[in-house]
């Protein structure tokens, strides 16, 4: 079933799939919590890997630039701000049975996802609305068809994205900033 | 030539399982945000493979907005961690047993 001409994107599926599931594995094994992050920047440059390989340009970018380079960076500032880079906090395990009960109930999870998907035929025939019917594109023609579908057929939530990200950034200063009524003398300089 | 879909979606049923398996067993409120992450990054795999099966770029504007509530979701919520470790002096989701500050 499996002929020559699968034999460029095993390579690639491979690739991805080995990054992935070794950074994702390390995530949760791992104790040093900065080893954890770096960890699940290696599961994300493999997500991305995946991307490129399904014609996804656009997000492998976004996918590098955003998640590797913002969020796993804030992820890095806030564990060494806090200082509990060094601190054991996976030694006990207080709820009895809390891991045989939660591998239990993920595997289940996974193998009714795996059967659903087995099972299923999504390949309904329908003709696409945010691309007026026409294939998906590839390469450097990926990034023009996104953008319009963004602009035109998804402009609304995209505007709503702009709020929720202002939003997002003012309650996290809020969140985050001490309370200057406890301490005057910070209060006139 | 590409692989079959199923392999992708496979992959990110996988990966999913791992993310959720951490977020139900840790302990440190860090480590459960970067499960969040793995599983949001599972759900977008599987929405690219889609676009890529149904030839549709609706999934890729999906994950494109998926992406930006992730990042609004971290901000606020590595925002709630670093409020809560100022008052507890302790990351740990298990010592937060109650509602008043």
């Amino acid at each position: 079933m499996l002929g020559v001409a699968y034999t460029e994107g095993v390579f690639v599926f491979v690739t991805a799939a080995a990054l992935i599931l070794v950074g994702a594995i390390g995530v949760i094994t791992v104790k040093n919590p900065v080893h954890a992050a770096l960890s699940l920047i290696m599961t994300l440059f493999g997500v991305a890997v995946a991307f490129v390989a399904q014609s996804a340009d656009f997000l492998a970018a976004v996918q590098i630039i955003v998640y590797a380079g913002a969020i796993v960076v804030l992820f890095l500032f806030v564990i060494m701000f806090l200082g509990v880079d060094r601190r054991d906090s996976v030694s006990v395990d207080p709820l009895v049975g809390q891991r045989a009960f939660a591998g239990a109930g993920v595997l289940i999870t996974v193998a009714g996802l795996i059967t659903l998907m087995a099972r299923s035929h999504w390949v309904s025939g329908a003709l696409s609305v945010s691309t007026k019917g026409h294939a998906l594109a590839t390469g450097s023609q990926n990034v023009k068809q996104l953008g319009t579908a963004i602009f035109t057929t998804y402009l609304f939530a995209f505007e709503a994205t702009a709020a929720l990200l202002i939003i997002a950034v003012v309650g996290a200063v809020m969140l985050a900033r001490r309370d200057q009524v406890a301490d005057p003398e910070e209060v006139d300089v | 030539m590409n692989v079959p879909a199923a392999w992708y979606l496979v992959l990110a049923a996988v990966l999913f399982g791992v993310g959720a398996f951490g977020f139900l067993t840790k302990r440190s409120a860090l480590i459960m945000f970067m499960c969040v992450e793995l599983m949001l990054n599972a759900v977008n795999l599987t929405f690219v493979t889609f676009a890529r099966t149904l030839s549709d770029v609706g999934g890729q504007a999906t994950v494109f907005f998926v992406m930006v509530v992730a990042a609004a979701e971290v901000t606020v919520g590595l925002g709630i961690v670093v409020a809560v470790f100022r008052r507890r002096s302790s990351t740990s989701v298990d010592e937060l047993s109650e509602m008043k500050g």
